[in-house]
Formats: structure tokens, C-alpha cells, sequence
């Protein structure tokens, strides 16, 4: 170091970090490597004397627990974060500093790694390069590294430049697009050519990323938003417009919201409603994992802000590639579906658990496909006060933001996402990903909590930043803001950069002036910044100043109502809906076992632990259920502890249905959904959903007929349950140019979210077996449905077809809640990937319980095993209650035998103990 | 009865403080939660309060190691306060975060570090209170709750020493979540009033949160250790 001291911390014992490198590195094929030693290194830009270091060693060093040298490394990797990469740790450590009385110094911080093992200088820069360095977001380098200190001396270069397009051919304006990543199509560039002829001028950089981020795919929707014709010529109905007009359709009463603001929002019980949305952050946490999937948890969370209501819990569904792929077959530029897994669940756990709310649902799928496109779906639901609703932004009300500071995070971050990732993705979107603070949207959430009935309207800074936030509320009112205003993490950013940071943990609020420094006083109290950046104007005009220089003057109404409808053509799928045949068998126990140990079906407690569920002492159904905790609950329950009812969340995803017949996909999901929910004992009549497509290109036309229909089964399903949609999101382009010159789309993967009212939150169900002795039934018919199921993935079927929808499930559903809901049902549980012997093995697995069955509900028994039907359930009941249960619920119901105290699985054709099913289903035998 | 005045401290990150306030309230105190800025701004408002609670959370996000800034703040600030406090008998507990930030303060011995599974860890425990000084758990029934943290590895140089003293207020029964030194979950100052305590007894206040009820278990509330905690706040 040119000048300064570097403190560097080591633990006294085993770092834990170290055991999990080392597996990582062995993963990558690195298998030379023995040991990885973490050590934490603090620099700080100025000498300092002995005294204060003396101090510095009292604040940042548990003698208990670990030991610290001032001495500079000769040996070993080291890493620190990129210059303009947030560091809450320096921040926290200057903090420490002021409190213990010790001058102001630049501080930044790092990590050194000693790697043991006989490996080449090539290995180690390996190593490095794709373990210990996620090089989006920090550098490395042998140590000693040098550290990169914020430059508190930067000015901004408050320039504004005209970017010509008013006389641009078509080839031109394409080329402006590829040029400055805008991702616009020509006929939008030429709308935008056509607009500024009009007005006489050629638009600033800020009007062009501000119409780029508007118009794109990630935040107007283009193509659920398109005209589509099919190969015929056949118009479709524009998508989002079927999937509200379903929602206007079913009209449901408890319905207060849909498809408007930032999330749905219901009302199921007087007085109170509740806000729901679900969100993807696929690109972000495709390369960089953590920070990806926590800026997604906290941009949901702040959605449900948005829509004026107070988050009380989360959810994720993830989906990646193998954990297990060959390094040899990792395509180029792609992060390895184990660190890509890792990075995401701590992402997500970090997040969730330090701002506070239970992480209640979710789900975790494995797929090829996945490999260069992870999925990483984040939910969060909000409770309210039944409140008037807001006005909106009035003429005169100030345009306040709240919350974190600017910098330069996740710049371009909309029209990133609306991108294909190809193998230099990773290298030039680096300032496309976010870093999260879930400790300042805490303090946000505290504060709003207190600023009831002082904003006339609220929504979040999410993708797009301010641009996005300020357009969308400024929307035939108008606003005059000064974007130096805000506050900055560091000086010398530039107003377009303002304009544009994604920097998390921002809310923008419209404020009556009266009511101003009572809202800057809350915040104040709660150690929120709080400032105003202009006002709301009235006539309709939005415009960006930098202090006196105009860089942005755009009609909202252009901004908004200006781009061109897309129109697009769609190819239908023609699956196979015919005649299907029984597939073979030979060993019907070792199949369930194999199905049990599935990376989609077997234990996902090691995920699941990460995640706080308990936190608000309100999660009354939990994620894991059981005589040991450790069974897959079907859907979870959520009750205040004051509360005599609650609500439950479930979730319905099946992609591997999805490349078979889209359109029953979009049919099995929801009723999956709506299954769980019910399954723990939730209203089927009192359910809304959230549909979530995460797609490959829609350009291409048989991705765009897959879609379309999959949006067909979602609406005749959602109205055959009398269940509307509330809200829902695409995410599209989800796909991967490899260096082979291939495309690599995602299978279509629908994330239905369910969210029921539970009338009785002391009457809950859940599947694990509760008694030996008692009857097993199967409610639901079977039929030879093998396409897409778990079982095809372990043996031939031949011609096969995905699960039909049931006629009379939402009948046989009502039936079955009233049967629940009395108290009579001792276990409940939902037929789904793996069909019935696995829910069969779930229920007796999570109560450690035998079961005997004697009679299957088909005559082929393969069929009655494995095939994945709709409509099913087992329940458990005491004998005496079978014909109460019989009379009540009707319909087909198959009488399976009974549950015993042998601890094992018998039945015609499987034989297992309980032990060889939680072994199998605890991976036990693979780790 | 007496309704004794419980203030509940919350830092920047701390996001228990509400589930202790509700558990405080059932337990029969009137709760108060104070920010620790305030707290700051006017350390007399600790001498209204009969008992102290320093919630679970993360303070300041841990950056520095958990609960380290929050103690740091505390005991430059209002460090005579809080020994005032103390010698008055007055009870103070410290649940998950603020049982590090009590550590670090000096106010209870030892000190909590990564688990050793090398992260966080949220599931139920069974809790046993031995033979101690501490007011909050002595004669206690085994309780039932979650932990849910990722710094809860409790150690101390000289663990036969701190038994022997009586210091020991509750451990984890069976399964050992954290490779805690001797399984200790609970450790009091030498006087008995102040403990700290990584899992939360605050998330089972009442029957229904217990993760078993619908196996028909009913036991092992956590409610019980706040009502110890009142009782002899009532008795100052």
C-alpha cells in the first residue's frame, strides 16, 4: 500500500467458511486443493498511530474468538470490491470509529485466502478467478492486494449530450440501439425518431436510457402487451388483457385490487387486507448469485411497500442446473450450478432474515435447462388496515425519496434484463447488479408504519430507479425534480446515472407540503433520510433538472401511451392428447426410492433451515411438519397470534409438464396451487393467485404458441376454481447465446402462487400420519397421465400425456374443506411429482409412521403409483370416521388400507422400512 | 397485580422486538420499546423501567461481528446506566442478538461465535434449565422454542469455573444445534438478574405456535420464563 495499514483477522479455531471452499473447489475439478484458510482484511487510506491501532484491535478483534496481525501477507489470494461496489461493512466499521472517538479515515475491506495443495500458479489463478472472486462485483490479486478507497474529492461532470436520431436510416437507429444497449426494436426507434421531429430536437442521453428503461421488456410488458396472430392469421386476444378480463369475469367479492400498482391486494376479513406479489431476478442472479437473488427479495418486499401495505412474510421458488454437472460440460462464462445454488440461498436468506420476515413457502427445482439461466422467483405478502384509498400525486405534492443513497448500482438494470445472456454477459454487465442493505428497508418499513394518512401516493424504486419510480407516478401530472438533490453514496455521478441507479432500499413518496416535516420527522426518528427532489406540476410535463441545466423534458403521455403496440405471430403446439400406454415397471420399490432421492422431490430441510420462519411467532403451518420436522408441508398457514383465522400460501410449478403441453401445464399448476392451500385446510372458495412466466424469447414462434397457451389453461383454470389473478410478471428472453452458436431457452416454467383464507387457524392439517391404525384414502381418480412426470425421468413411457384437468375438482375441493375444517381429518396431503407411493412415503416418513396399503385406485399398478393425475389427496382417518367422510366428500374415493406401527411400506409390489424411505428422501446415502 | 415496566431496546436491525413485546405483555408487563437512539439522547428513561430487554435481530447487519457496534454504542453511551441498572436488580435479558451485544458488553461472560455448521440455523430446540442463579430460569420446566441465528456457538475459556458458579441457565437438550462449548444455550452474570439466551422463547408464547400441535403437543411454553422474569421485577 502506497500508504495506510491493513489489520488482517483470522479465527482462532476452524473458520466454517474454509470446510465449504474446499468442497467448491473440489466441485469445480480443482481436486489438488487440501485447505482454504479465510482471513477478513480491513485497510484503512491513512497511517495511524500506535494508540489508535491499539483501539482498532479492542473494537474489531474477540480475542474469544479470533486474533489479528497488522503484518502485510507475502503469500496467498486476496480479493476486494470493485471501486463504486457498496461495502456496508467499511461503513459500519467508520461508524464504530466515530463512537469509540477515533478520527475519520477512508476504510474498505477484503478477504485473503491461503490455498494448500500442489497446485500450478495456473491453478491458483483458477481457483481465484471462479471460486474465490465473484469478479462482477471484486477483484483479486497475489497478495498483497491494493484497495480502492471511495474518492471523496470526485466532481460530477454535469454534462448533457444530444444523441442524434431524427435523420438516422433504420440501419443507424438499430445500430444506436446495439451501440448503447437499449434493447428497443425498430419500430420503437422509430417512434421515438418520429416523436423528437415532432418536438424539433434531438433527445438528451437521459430522455433515451429514460424511454429505453420505460419501454422495455421488464417494465412495459411488451409482450403480453402484443397484437398475436397465429400461422392462420387468428387473432389473439392480447395476453395480460385475457388474463384481467378472467379476473373481471370470476369477480370475486374480496378482490380490492388487481393487476394495478405494485401488488394485488384482497380483503378476507373485514377491516384488514393484505397485499401479494411475486417477482423474478433471473439475470441479476445468473452472475452474481448473492447479490442477485437478495436485491430480489428486498425489491418484492418493496413492492408490497408500494402498495401501502406492511410485509409480514416471503417466499421463493429457485430453479437451477445440476449441482452435480461434470466442470467439463460448464458452457463458457456461466457460473457452476453449485455456486450459482450457494450464492442464491444465502442471497435469499440474508435478506429475508435480517430484515425480519418469515420466509413461509417456496419451492427448489433441478434442471439442465437451468444451467445458464438459474430462476429465482421472490414473493412477499403485506397486511394493512382497510384504508381509503390513496389519490395519487396531487399538483403541489413533493416529490420525496426515502430511504438508501444513490450510487452507481444496477445502472441499466431493465433493459439488462430484457437481454440475452451470452458468455460476456458477466463481464459487461457488472453494473448491472444491485447490493442490498436489508437493514436500511427495515428502518423504511419502521417508518412508514408511522406515516399513515401523510402521502398521497407511494411506490418503489425498482428497475429503471427513479426514472422508472418518478415517470410512472409523474403520469399525466407531471414533475419538475432536481436530481442533485439526492443523496449520494459518493460524489462524481452523473445526472443520467442518478436518474437511473437501481440503488436499493428507495421509496418515492408523493407529500403534501403540509404534512412534510411531520414525515421527515418520522423518519428522522428512525434514522431514514428523507429528502424532496421538486414537486408534482399539474401539467403533465416530466422534467430532470441538474440544478439550473435541463437534461430530460418528456410529455408523460409519449412516455407512457407512446410505444408502438408490438405485434407478433405465434405458432401453437400440437401435444400429444391421444392414446396412452401403461409403461413398465420392473421394480416398483426401488423406483419410489429413486423418486424419494430426486433432487425435486427429496429434502430440501437443508435450504429450507436457512430461512427464519418463526420470526412474528404468526407461521402456524410451517414448512416442515412432523414427528421430527422434517416433512415437506403442503402449503403454509399464517395466522396473527391475536387471530382466530388466517391465510395460507401455496405453490404450483411444473415445467417439465410445460414442454410437453403448455396449455395442461398452465391447468395442473393452478390446481396444484389451490391443492396445497386447501390440503392444510384454506377456503377454495377465498383463493387468488399470482402468475409468474419466467420464458424463453418470445420472437421465436413456437415459444411465443407456447405461451399463448399456457395462458389459455391459466385462464379456463382460474375461472373453473373461481380463483382470480391479482397480479402476476413475465420475464422473457431467458435464454443463453452458448459459444456454439446454439440458443438455450428455459423450459416454460409457470410459478402459480396461491393465497386462501383459512376460516379456522386452530384447524389446521397437515400430512405427516398421525396414529397406527388408522385408514388411508385416496380422494381423486387416476388415470395413465406419465408425460412430464418424475417417473419418465427414470424409466421409458412411450406415448404419454400430460394430466388432464379434473372436471369437478373445484366441487370435490369445497367438499373436502368442509370435511377439514371439522376437525375429523387426522393428515392431508396433495398426489404430486412421483404420484401417490411417494405421497404415501412423504406422509409416512414426516410421522414416522408404517403404512399397509391393500387395494390400488387403478388396475394397472404402475399407473396407480407413479402416474401424476389431478384432483388427488390422501387422507388419514380414524376408522370409525370412514363413512362420515365417504357420505360427505363423495366422489371417487379409493379406500388404500392403513397406517401401522411396523415402520415400513408394504403394499403389492413395495416393500420398504420408514428408515430406508428417510434415508433415500434425506439424500443419506448420495452425501 | 402489578404491571411492571418492561423496556424493550431496539437498535438499527433489530426486528424481535415486537415478538418480545407481545410475550412480555401475555407474561403480565407493560412493554416499551425504546430506540436505542433515544435511549442514547436520554439514558434517565431506563431509571422508569423495573426490567430490560435487548432484542433478537441483527444490529447494524453484524457487520462487524454480531452485536458488536450495538455494544459498542451501549457501553460508551450509557454504560454506567446499564451497571446501575444491574446492581439495582433489576432483570435484564438479552435473547439471540442482544445475548451477543451483553457478551460483548461485558455484562455476561463468554462469547458466541459462527455456528459450526458456518451458518445460519433456524429450527426448534428443547431447552433444560439446571440448577443456577439466574432468576429467569431457576426451578424452570423445560422449554420448547426456535433458535434462529448464525452466530450462536457459545464459548468460554474456563467452562467447569462458570458451572461451578452457577452460571449455566439453560442448555439445549438432545440435539446440540450449534456445537455450543458444554451445550449452553443461557448464561447469567454473577448476580443472577441479567441472562442471555440464543433461541427464542418469545416465538412460543402461546399453544398454537408449537410445530407438533397438530401431533397434539402442548408443552413447553416459552411464556414461562417471562413470567419468572416479571414475578421478581413485581418482587423489587
Amino acid at each position: 500500500m502506497a500508504s495506510g495499514v491493513r489489520l488482517t483477522i483470522r479465527s482462532s479455531g476452524d473458520d466454517p467458511r474454509s470446510g465449504g471452499l474446499v468442497a467448491d473447489a473440489h466441485a469445480l475439478g480443482l481436486t489438488a486443493v487440501t485447505s482454504i484458510h479465510v482471513a477478513d482484511v480491513v485497510f484503512f487510506a491513512a497511517d495511524l498511530p500506535h494508540d489508535h491501532l491499539a483501539e482498532l484491535e479492542a473494537v474489531l478483534i474477540d480475542p474469544m474468538l479470533q486474533t489479528g496481525t497488522w503484518d502485510v501477507p507475502t503469500d496467498g489470494i486476496e480479493t476486494a470490491l470493485l471501486p463504486g461496489v457498496t461495502d456496508p461493512a467499511a461503513t459500519a466499521i467508520q461508524l464504530a470509529m466515530a463512537t469509540v472517538g477515533l478520527p475519520h479515515v477512508e476504510v474498505a475491506t477484503g478477504r485473503l485466502f491461503q490455498i494448500d495443495g500442489d497446485l500450478s500458479p495456473t491453478e491458483h489463478a483458477a481457483i481465484a478467478r471462479r471460486l474465490l472472486a465473484n469478479q462482477v462485483i471484486e477483484r483479486w490479486a497475489p497478495a498483497p492486494i491494493e484497495p480502492h478507497f471511495i474518492d471523496a474529492t470526485a466532481t460530477a461532470d454535469r454534462t448533457v449530450d444530444h444523441v442524434a436520431v431524427t435523420n438516422l436510416t433504420d440501419d443507424e437507429l438499430q445500430a444506436l440501439s446495439r451501440e448503447r444497449g437499449l434493447s428497443l426494436d425498430l419500430a420503437e426507434l422509430r417512434a421515438i425518431a418520429t416523436h423528437y421531429r415532432g418536438v424539433g430536437r434531438e433527445p438528451t442521453d437521459v430522455e433515451l436510457e429514460t424511454l429505453a428503461q420505460t419501454w422495455s421488456e421488464h417494465c412495459s410488458h411488451k409482450t403480453f402487451r402484443a397484437r398475436i396472430t397465429t400461422a392462420d392469421g387468428t387473432e389473439i386476444t392480447p395476453l395480460l388483457k385475457q388474463l384481467r378480463n378472467c379476473t373481471d369475469r370470476i369477480d370475486a367479492p374480496f378482490v380490492v385490487s388487481s393487476f394495478v400498482g405494485n401488488a394485488g391486494i384482497v380483503r378476507y376479513s373485514p377491516g384488514v387486507t393484505l397485499a401479494v406479489k411475486a417477482e423474478t431476478h433471473n439475470h441479476p442472479s445468473a452472475i452474481e448469485p448473492f447479490g442477485g437473488a437478495n436485491t430480489g427479495v428486498g425489491g418484492v418486499i418493496r413492492d408490497v411497500m408500494g402498495a401501502a401495505h406492511h410485509p409480514i412474510a416471503v417466499t421463493d421458488i429457485l430453479c437451477f442446473g445440476p449441482t452435480d454437472l461434470p466442470a467439463d460440460q460448464l458452457p463458457e462464462g456461466v457460473l457452476h450450478p453449485r455456486l450459482i445454488e450457494s450464492g442464491v440461498i444465502a442471497g435469499v436468506a440474508d435478506y429475508g432474515n435480517k430484515i425480519g420476515l418469515p420466509n413461509v413457502a417456496g419451492a427448489v427445482l433441478y434442471d439442465p435447462g437451468y444451467i445458464a439461466n438459474p430462476l429465482v422467483y421472490a414473493g412477499c405478502i403485506g397486511i394493512a388496515a382497510d384504508a381509503p384509498e390513496l389519490p395519487g400525486p396531487q399538483p403541489g405534492d413533493l416529490v420525496a425519496v426515502i430511504g438508501g443513497r444513490t450510487g452507481r448500482d444496477g445502472l441499466r438494470g431493465a433493459t439488462f434484463s430484457s437481454a440475452t445472456m451470452d458468455a460476456t454477459t458477466g463481464d459487461v454487465a457488472g453494473a448491472s447488479v444491485q447490493i442490498g442493505d436489508p437493514i436500511v428497508e427495515k428502518l423504511v418499513i419502521d417508518a412508514m408504519a408511522e406515516c399513515h394518512g401523510l402521502y398521497s401516493a407511494v411506490t418503489d424504486c425498482g428497475a429503471g430507479g427513479l426514472s422508472s419510480a418518478v415517470g410512472e407516478m409523474a403520469e399525466g401530472v407531471g414533475a419538475d425534480v432536481d436530481v442533485t438533490l439526492a443523496p449520494l453514496k459518493y460524489p462524481g455521478l452523473r445526472p443520467w446515472e442518478i436518474w437511473l441507479s437501481e440503488a436499493q432500499e428507495r421509496m418515492v413518496f408523493a407529500v403534501p407540503p403540509a404534512h412534510w416535516p411531520s414525515m421527515q420527522a418520522v423518519c428522522a426518528r428512525h434514522g431514514v433520510e428523507a429528502v424532496s427532489l421538486g414537486t408534482f406540476t399539474g401539467d403533465g410535463v416530466l422534467r430532470v433538472r441538474a440544478g439550473d441545466l435541463t437534461v430530460l423534458e418528456l410529455d408523460t403521455h409519449f412516455l407512457h401511451d407512446g410505444r408502438p403496440q408490438r405485434s407478433m405471430v405465434a405458432t401453437l403446439p400440437t401435444p400429444h392428447r391421444g392414446d396412452a400406454a401403461a409403461p413398465e415397471c420392473a421394480d416398483p420399490t426401488a423406483t419410489l426410492l429413486a423418486l424419494l432421492a430426486h433432487p425435486n422431490i427429496a429434502s430440501k430441510e437443508r435450504v429450507i433451515r436457512r430461512y427464519d420462519h418463526e420470526i412474528r411467532g404468526a407461521t402456524a403451518v410451517r414448512p416442515l411438519v412432523g414427528a421430527h420436522h422434517d416433512g415437506h408441508a403442503d402449503g403454509v398457514v399464517l395466522a396473527e397470534p391475536t387471530d382466530t383465522h388466517g391465510f395460507a400460501v401455496g405453490i404450483g410449478v411444473n415445467p417439465w409438464f410445460g414442454l410437453a403441453d403448455p396449455e395442461r401445464m398452465a391447468h395442473a399448476v393452478i390446481d396444484e396451487a389451490i391443492r396445497n392451500v386447501v390440503a392444510v385446510g384454506a377456503d377454495p372458495d377465498m383463493v387468488v393467485l399470482l402468475d409468474n412466466f419466467s420464458w424463453g424469447d418470445p420472437r421465436r414462434e413456437t415459444t411465443l404458441g407456447d405461451l399463448v397457451m399456457a395462458v389459455q389453461g391459466c385462464c379456463d383454470a382460474a375461472e373453473h376454481h373461481g380463483a382470480p389473478f391479482v397480479s402476476g410478471k413475465d420475464s422473457l428472453n431467458n435464454e443463453y447465446l452458448g459459444s456454439d452458436g446454439q440458443r438455450h431457452a428455459v423450459p416454460p416454467t409457470l410459478v402459480i402462487t396461491a393465497m386462501a383464507h383459512v376460516p379456522n387457524a386452530d384447524a389446521t392439517v397437515t400430512p405427516d400420519l398421525k396414529h397406527a391404525g388408522n385408514v388411508l384414502v385416496q380422494v381423486g381418480s387416476t388415470d395413465v397421465e406419465f408425460a412430464g412426470s418424475h417417473f419418465a425421468k427414470l424409466h421409458p413411457v412411450g406415448p404419454a400425456v400430460v394430466p388432464a384437468p379434473v372436471a369437478d375438482a373445484h366441487d370435490r375441493y369445497r367438499r373436502l374443506h368442509r370435511a377439514l375444517a371439522s376437525g375429523r381429518v387426522l393428515a392431508c396431503h396433495d398426489l404430486s411429482e412421483g404420484g401417490l407411493a411417494v405421497a404415501l412415503a412423504e406422509m409416512a416418513i414426516a410421522g414416522r409412521l408404517g403404512v399397509r396399503i391393500h387395494t390400488l385406485p387403478h388396475a394397472d399398478a404402475t399407473t396407480a403409483w407413479f402416474s401424476e393425475s389431478n384432483g388427488r389427496f390422501v387422507v388419514e382417518l380414524r376408522p370409525r370416521d370412514l363413512t362420515w367422510f365417504t357420505e360427505l366428500v363423495g366422489g371417487p374415493i379409493h379406500v388404500l388400507g392403513e397406517t401401522t406401527t411396523h415402520g415400513a411400506f408394504e403394499a403389492p409390489g413395495i416393500s420398504a422400512s420408514v428408515e430406508q424411505l428417510v434415508a433415500a428422501f434425506r439424500q443419506e446415502g448420495a452425501l | 397485580m402489578s404491571s411492571p415496566t418492561a423496556i424493550v431496546l431496539a437498535a438499527p436491525g433489530t426486528n424481535r422486538d415486537l415478538d418480545v413485546s407481545f410475550a412480555l405483555e401475555l407474561a403480565g408487563a407493560s412493554p416499551r420499546i425504546v430506540l436505542l437512539a433515544e435511549l442514547l439522547a436520554d439514558p434517565s428513561v431506563l431509571g422508569a423501567a423495573q426490567m430490560l430487554v435487548v432484542a433478537g435481530g441483527f444490529s447494524y447487519a453484524d457487520a462487524l461481528g454480531a452485536g458488536r457496534m450495538w455494544s459498542l454504542e451501549l457501553s460508551h453511551g450509557v454504560g454506567d446506566a446499564l451497571t446501575g441498572f444491574v446492581s439495582a436488580g433489576k432483570p435484564v435479558i438479552g435473547i439471540c442478538n442482544g445475548f451477543q451485544v451483553l457478551t460483548r458488553t461485558g455484562l455476561l461472560p463468554g462469547s458466541l461465535g459462527h455456528n459450526e455448521s458456518g451458518h445460519f440455523q433456524c429450527e426448534w430446540v428443547r431447552l433444560e434449565a439446571p440448577p443456577s442463579k439466574s432468576i429467569w430460569t431457576a426451578g424452570l420446566e423445560p422449554i420448547e422454542c426456535p433458535i434462529a441465528h448464525g452466530e450462536g456457538r457459545y464459548v468460554h475459556p474456563d467452562v467447569a469455573a462458570l458451572t461451578a458458579a452457577g452460571q449455566v441457565a439453560l442448555r439445549y437438550s438432545g440435539t446440540n444445534p450449534n456445537g455450543s462449548l458444554d451445550a449452553i444455550a443461557g448464561v447469567c452474570d454473577e448476580s443472577g438478574v441479567v441472562l442471555g439466551l440464543m433461541p427464542h422463547p418469545e416465538n412460543h408464547v402461546l399453544a398454537r405456535q408449537h410445530p407438533r400441535r397438530t401431533r397434539g403437543t402442548q408443552h413447553g411454553l416459552g411464556l414461562h420464563l417471562f413470567e419468572q422474569g416479571v414475578r421478581h421485577a413485581r418482587g423489587m
